[in-house]
């Protein structure tokens, strides 16, 4: 068998054969009180065994062994079930604070990872064509706390890479550096274009961390970005990257592992906002969706529509979003996946406006100028 | 800030070659000096020839596993019907436990068994990291090496399960290095049949879905009927060919990847038997290849057995979008971020004309003037800056000092860019807050062992010949201690850029 193989950097968990890929953060500081985070899932993920058409006659033949037992999985109505591995999530649905979309797909429709991610990130309609994240362009919508914003890993992702400032943290186990040398290296980057905002925001970030833990698992994690958002000096937006969506083979025992290690990350972000959580939306997304039959090695190959997550205190959840196209052969995308009904990016921008307060058609405007359609309104309070 | 124009000789050094050590001599004729790499690159140094063998480790752990077997019925459910080598059907971590006293289970022993073959793949690959750095520092063709690491990152497997942990190592020693003065298609189909690759993207999985192999299943259990996995076919296409939108269509990633059916590696087979094969050589599994003619990318195959693939990989490396990928990235590695079109189609002409060979294509790219632009125009990527360090302080072996560790603080850790994309060749992945603190702390921590035996204000001008940055001098001459000096200068936006 196979373990993910679409990771990210995981500096703690290095050679740890552990499912999970950590995840890596990034955030933004900005005027309100509320909060937005973007978990991206990046490799695919498979929105038909996360979130089953169990009710849909063609799911259970294209999956075969790998479809989802309705008898074990959280029913969500008529038609849905959720995941088993995603006991926490499936409360919240039950207390209303989660919400899923289905048959739903960025505007990109081949199927490289690569291409699908620039797109879903920059929220252009083709790979490339748009060099700054959508989630850059939100925080610059957003009156400004103070000149620069955080982030939670050693790099960007691209989601968040743009004019407005974003820096980032990670927790480091390497020695603290003298306080001569900080200093020295500060005015040696004082007259260096890039590298110079990149060192005061680092400083920071550290110093906004304090003693934070190094610990990277998923409950770590949560816990972490938590108590960066729910500083009020804090910043508002967070990213955060996850990988080992990509299950081509294998996939019933790692998209499991996957699940429950989301589950737990939004969990203790959950736990570790307290009354904020009332203010929190989470989006959970992905390049696109995995292909509706199983493949001939226990997984499934790269496909076209998925599912996507609302979570949290200010999302009007307890429902499955869904213009269900059906799994029957006539009704596939090109005769191999789901058939996106639902567009990717309206589901992000009616979010992510309503999460901050801002005009819909605005952000809609503004993160997706070249077709995002008309935002989808009424998922957040 | 005051700059100097970077010297023809410290691009050299410093862009081409991995950094300057304090010994070297200056070249007289930057040009002449990479050129003459090519004569005298050590292809298999000892350090990598010195590396436990990962096909024999395997096939230990295989015999292992089937000695365990063969002990005591299997509880644990069938393994997939398609050959893989090994059936892990979960981790370690979640065997039930052992009652005191008793006799292990037969799951335990299979636990502890994949246990011991984790660590001993984790320590070959700590080991083969070691032996890495080890020729980057003391190599004396510094260009060359530079472009094994360049195109070990282009055709790149990550360690991200136990088994290409054990082979990466190998993958670049064995399919890369032999190959990184040769030509372009005799890399591809090294590293196509390479078992790293062919485990990493799922390809000894993937069988024709009419092949005689899977009628058989089928024939016993319709359900279990094994099939194709696109995953190696369209990576091929994507990332270590053609390149992405270049006119290739979902059919030609899956006819593809019917040709490719059969590639797989020796060793164990399905239900626990063995050939005479070895798990760490290509090997052909000819009742898995999908029977029948191909047609990809506009053209017919009708070539028998592995020999399908193969002339499509061989199409597949002449084709013109083959070589504007290829230049691309090399003009984007030496050029800048943005690479210049001139640059990029003056390679890619070279290419096609000789025929994807690599020497030809370095010459081009040494004789363009773009390379040459007396500006820094990379950011050093944490392995390129960690490489040049040790170089810069002089270190020629390691001690007791782990590579891997500390490429992982820095956010790339070796062979593990978790995505067969490999690692971005942009300043925007690698230049960022955090990431510029870690590099400070581990400044700080490599010159720790170094003293006052080097003096930071004497080696600045060796390290960046000709062209140190007074203010970068300045600050180095003010530092508090000649540690803090050293640190400082392997921080600088001097030493951070190529």
């Amino acid at each position: 068998m196979l373990l993910p193989r679409r990771r990210f950097l995981s500096f703690a968990a290095l050679g740890a054969g552990a499912f999970w890929v950590s995840p890596r953060m990034a955030l933004a500081a900005v005027e309100t009180e509320r909060r937005f985070v973007f978990i991206i899932q990046r490799g695919a993920a498979d929105g038909l065994n996360i979130v089953s058409p169990y009710a849909d006659p063609a799911y259970a033949s294209l999956r075969g062994a790998l479809a989802i037992d309705p008898a074990k999985a959280i029913k969500l109505d008529g038609t849905f079930a959720l995941h088993p591995s995603l006991v926490q999530i499936g409360q919240m649905y039950a207390q209303h604070q989660a919400l899923f979309v289905h048959a739903v797909a960025s505007p990109y429709r081949d199927r490289s990872h690569f291409d699908g991610q620039h797109v879903l990130e920059t929220g252009g309609t083709a790979p490339y064509q748009v060099g700054d994240g959508w989630l850059n362009r939100l925080v610059a919508m957003l009156p400004r706390a103070r000149d620069e914003a955080i982030a939670f890993a050693s790099t960007v992702p691209m989601a968040l890479r743009g004019a407005a400032d974003v820096t980032s943290y990670a927790p480091s186990a390497l020695p603290q550096p003298s306080d001569d040398l900080l200093l020295r290296v500060g005015q040696l980057y004082a007259g260096d274009g890039q590298l110079g905002p990149l060192w005061n925001a680092a400083l920071a970030a550290r110093g906004l961390a304090g003693g934070a833990s190094a610990r990277q698992d998923p409950a770590s994690l949560g816990k972490l970005a938590a108590g960066f958002l729910a500083k009020p000096q804090g910043p508002r937006i967070a990213m955060i990257e996850t990988g080992g969506w990509d299950t081509h083979t294998g996939q019933d025992g790692r998209l499991s592992a996957q699940l429950k290690a989301l589950d737990m990350m939004v969990a203790a972000l959950r736990d570790g906002l307290g009354p904020v959580w009332a203010q929190t939306t989470v989006l959970v997304a992905t390049e696109f969706g995995r292909t509706a039959a199983a493949n001939g090695t226990g997984g499934t190959d790269h496909g076209t529509g998925s599912a996507a997550m609302l979570i949290g205190g200010a999302v009007r959840g307890g429902r499955v979003v869904a213009d269900w196209p059906g799994l029957s052969a006539a009704n596939l995308y090109e005769n191999r996946d789901l058939r996106p009904t639902a567009g990717l990016d309206a589901v992000i921008a009616g979010a992510a406006a309503e999460g901050l307060g801002l005009d819909p058609d605005q952000v809609g405007r503004r993160l997706f100028a070249q077709g995002g359609g008309r935002p989808v309104t009424g998922l957040v309070t | 800030m005051s700059t100097l124009p970077l010297s023809p000789a410290a691009i050299a050094l410093n862009r081409f070659g991995l950094g300057v050590r304090p010994g070297d001599a200056l070249p007289d004729d930057p040009k002449h000096w990479l050129h003459a790499q090519f004569d005298r690159f050590d292809e298999k140094p000892a350090v990598f020839a010195a590396l436990a063998d990962a096909g024999a480790l395997l096939q230990n752990y295989q015999d292992q596993q089937r000695a365990a077997r063969q002990m005591v019925p299997v509880t644990l459910p069938h393994p997939p019907a398609a050959p893989t080598l090994s059936a892990i059907p979960r981790p370690a971590g979640l065997q039930p436990p052992t009652a005191s006293g008793a006799a292990p289970s037969p799951n335990a022993m299979r636990a502890a068994i994949r246990q011991d073959f984790g660590q001993d793949a984790q320590a070959l690959y700590r080991a083969a990291i070691q032996a890495r750095m080890q020729s980057a520092l003391q190599t004396d063709a510094p260009f060359v090496e530079r472009m094994v690491h360049f195109w070990s990152n282009h055709f790149c497997v990550s360690a991200d399960n136990t088994q290409t942990t054990a082979f990466v190592g190998a993958f670049e020693r064995d399919a890369i290095r032999p190959h990184v003065l040769g030509r372009f298609e005799d890399m591809l189909i090294a590293v196509e049949q390479h078992p790293a690759m062919l485990i990493y993207l799922n390809q000894i999985n993937s069988a024709g879905p009419n092949s005689p192999f899977a009628l058989g299943v089928a024939r016993r259990n319709p359900a279990k009927r094994p099939g194709l996995n696109e995953n190696l076919g369209r990576e091929i296409m994507e990332l270590h060919t053609l390149g992405v939108r270049s006119g290739y269509s979902q059919t030609d990633v899956t006819e593809f990847s019917r040709a490719l059916t059969g590639w797989s590696v020796g060793g164990a087979l399905a239900g626990g038997r063995r050939d005479a094969t070895s798990p760490d050589t290509f090997f052909f599994r000819a009742p898995l290849h999908e029977p029948g003619t191909r047609t990809i990318v506009g053209k017919t195959y009708d070539q028998p057995d592995d020999g399908q693939a193969r002339a499509a990989l061989v199409d597949f490396a002449a084709a013109p979008a083959t070589a504007t990928h290829v230049a691309t990235k090399l003009a984007r590695h030496f050029a800048g971020d943005a690479p210049p079109p001139a640059l990029v189609a003056r390679l890619a002409a070279s290419y096609t004309r000789h025929r994807g060979s690599l020497p030809e294509l370095y010459r081009t790219l040494i004789a363009s003037p773009e390379p040459w632009v007396r500006t820094p125009q990379k950011f050093k990527t944490p392995w390129e800056w960690t490489v040049s360090a040790l170089r810069g302080l002089g270190r020629t072996d390691l001690g007791q000092m782990q590579v891997a560790g500390m490429l992982g603080q820095l956010g790339q850790p070796v062979w593990k860019p978790g995505s067969p994309a490999g690692y971005d060749d942009i300043a925007a992945s690698w230049a960022a807050p955090d990431a510029l603190l870690r590099r400070v702390e581990l400044a700080q921590r490599l010159v720790a062992p170094i003293g006052d035996r080097l003096d930071a204000r004497d080696l600045g001008p060796r390290l960046i010949p000709a062209s140190f940055s007074p203010a970068t001098a300045d600050q180095v001459g003010k530092a508090e201690s000649p540690g803090a000096a050293l640190a400082l200068l392997l921080v600088s936006p001097d030493f951070l850029r190529r």
